[in-house]
């Protein structure tokens, strides 16, 4: 299942959670923050969603995966609020009898998330500006808060 | 003419200056509630990047809207 958290992500214990006697193999994604984006750079990201869909959304696109890539288990995490530089944004972690599908569900799980999920990343950049990510047409209209 | 409660996020949110808001207008589909925000708010984003729910539930632009109804308008997203 997906869920949502302002706390760290720790993908440690995370991990524990998918651990099965009949797993012969597990694959994880983390998605960290980065000091860069576009060529500007990056101090901060803030993330903000509407967790009541989100949630709906992440747990059709893991049964989606479930379909296409038989595995045990699989869980999701991602983290909403302020994120410093190097903080676990999103973990996805499949575990699976064998690693293809672990491997393939874990894909098909991050990639889906990032483009259906109604979550937003805001960038906080050096120079003082910020800007929605995605949201470069409105910024060229002059009505982004502060986005050059 | 409906009543319709417009939720805005992340950038929507920012340009309406609110995160919600109570608007009575003529309008029969979720696109004609975003064109209506659109030219209240002045934003020119395309319906095409962005998405649309009603009641919490994800809806197309084409969903028709019923008085009482609460619309979402959610600018392009970017998870992970």
């Amino acid at each position: 299942m997906l869920s949502m958290t302002t706390a760290a992500i720790d993908p440690d214990e995370l991990r524990k959670t998918l651990f099965d006697a009949a797993a012969g193999g597990y694959c994880a994604f983390e998605g960290w923050v980065r000091n860069e984006n576009d060529g500007r750079t990056v101090l901060r990201l803030e993330y903000e969603a509407h967790e009541p869909l989100a949630i709906i959304e992440g747990d059709k696109i893991l049964a989606e995966a479930t379909r296409k890539f038989p595995f045990l288990h699989a869980e999701c995490v991602h983290r909403t609020g302020i994120l410093e530089i190097g903080d676990c944004a999103v973990w996805v972690g499949v575990a699976s009898p064998h690693r293809d599908e672990a491997f393939s569900a874990c894909r098909y799980i991050i990639d889906e998330l990032k483009v259906r999920l109604p979550i937003w990343k805001k960038e906080h950049y050096a120079d003082g500006h910020s800007g929605w990510v995605n949201c470069e047409r409105c910024a060229q209209h002059g009505r982004t808060s502060s986005a050059a | 003419m409906k009543t319709i409660t417009v939720r805005y996020f992340a950038m929507f949110r920012e340009h309406a200056g609110v995160a919600e808001e109570t608007l009575t207008l003529d309008v029969g589909t979720a696109a004609d509630v975003f064109e209506c925000t659109k030219a209240r708010h002045g934003s020119a984003e395309p319906t095409g990047h962005c998405k649309v729910a009603i009641n919490d539930e994800m809806a197309d632009w084409s969903s028709v809207v019923s008085d009482g109804d609460t619309v979402l308008l959610f600018p392009p997203v970017a998870g992970g």
